[in-house]
This record gives C-alpha cells, structure tokens and sequence, in this order.
C-alpha cells in the first residue's frame, strides 16, 4: 500500500509542470504524508477546485493505494 | 424524452445533504470515530459548537462509493452545509483556522 514520497511528487509535477510541493512522511512508514502544493494553476479557484487538481494528478490513487495524505494548496505569492 | 434516472445513491445522498443544514459523511460514528481524519473533522464540529448529522459510511456500501462520485472527491470525510460541498478535513481545518467555517455556520443560523 506504501507509496514513494518521490512518486507522489512526480505525479504531482507531471500534471501541474509549475508547481512547488513539499512532502513530509508524517510517520516515516511511506504511508502517511503531508503535501503543500503551490502552483500558479491554483489562481482563482475553490480550496475545492484546488485540491481536486491535485488528486487528478495522482489518477484515483487518493483514498485507494494513497490513504493517508494531508493536503494543502497556496498560490505562488 | 424523458431524464436519464439518476442512480439510488445519488438521489438518496441528494436527500441526505439537502435535507440537513449540516452533514458529515464520515467512517464510524461521532463518539467512535473509526479514521483520524474523521475525528479530526468531528473535533472541529464539535469545537463550533453547532448540531450536525453524521452519516457512517462503513455501514453503507452503496453510500460510500456514491458520495466519491457525487462530490468529485475521492477521501472520507466530506462535509456538506446547506446542501453544498465544503470540502474534506483538511479544507475544514484551514477554514477553521482562518474563521471561514465559523461564519458559514453563522450564515445558516441566520438564514434559518
């Protein structure tokens, strides 16, 4: 179930190219993390909107394969 | 030509958010939260101080993969004031923080 901190990243990167993602491993296990996200893609939208961006980059793995990911999203300032 | 039925889970989601000023749909229950971020959205509830319904997705299949594809949101919990999405625990958390969840909750008592 464990996934990579880097492979999160790069599925992060590959559908947002701009963005700056931070991820820490909360528990040091590869399954729980904490992303920051910070893309010029964000402007203008919903806190919604935002997060579903990302959790469309990483293609339905959110809440299946990725259980644990807390998620926070920031335009560049 | 008539509309496309909608399936059950949507038309009984559609009940359940449009018939409570505010619902969770979370994994266990208030008391017996069975995810931390479902505890940690039934804390912030708690902290506002409001009433809310809760629906425990664990005892309803049918629920618990239809609300993904209702909100376009992959992850338990979900919270739903007035009928729309507000988003999962994180989203109520930054809210929280910034006051944004306190005045919607205001909103709706004076609405109400």
């Amino acid at each position: 179930m464990a996934m990579p901190a880097e492979q999160i990243e790069a599925l992060i990167r590959t559908a947002l190219p701009d963005a700056d993602v931070t991820i820490t491993d909360l528990a040091g296990d590869g399954d729980h993390y904490a992303a920051h996200v910070v893309s010029a893609a964000f402007a203008g939208k919903s806190r919604v909107a935002q997060h579903q961006l990302v959790y469309r980059a990483l293609g339905g793995r959110m809440g299946g394969e990725l259980h644990a990911l807390q998620l926070t999203t920031a335009v560049p300032t | 030509m008539s509309e496309l039925p909608q399936s059950s889970a949507d038309a009984r989601i559609s009940e359940i958010v449009n018939g409570n000023d505010i619902v969770l749909f979370m994994k266990g229950t208030p008391l017996f939260p069975q995810c931390g971020f479902s505890s940690r959205a039934i804390a912030i509830l708690d902290h506002l101080g409001v009433e809310y319904a809760s629906v425990d997705v664990l005892q309803d299949m049918e629920i618990r993969q239809g609300i993904k594809s209702y909100s376009d949101w992959p992850t338990i919990p979900q919270l739903y004031i007035g009928g729309e999405f507000v988003g999962g625990s994180d989203i109520m958390m930054e809210m929280f923080e910034a006051g944004e969840l306190q005045q919607m909750v205001q909103g709706l008592k004076q609405a109400g």
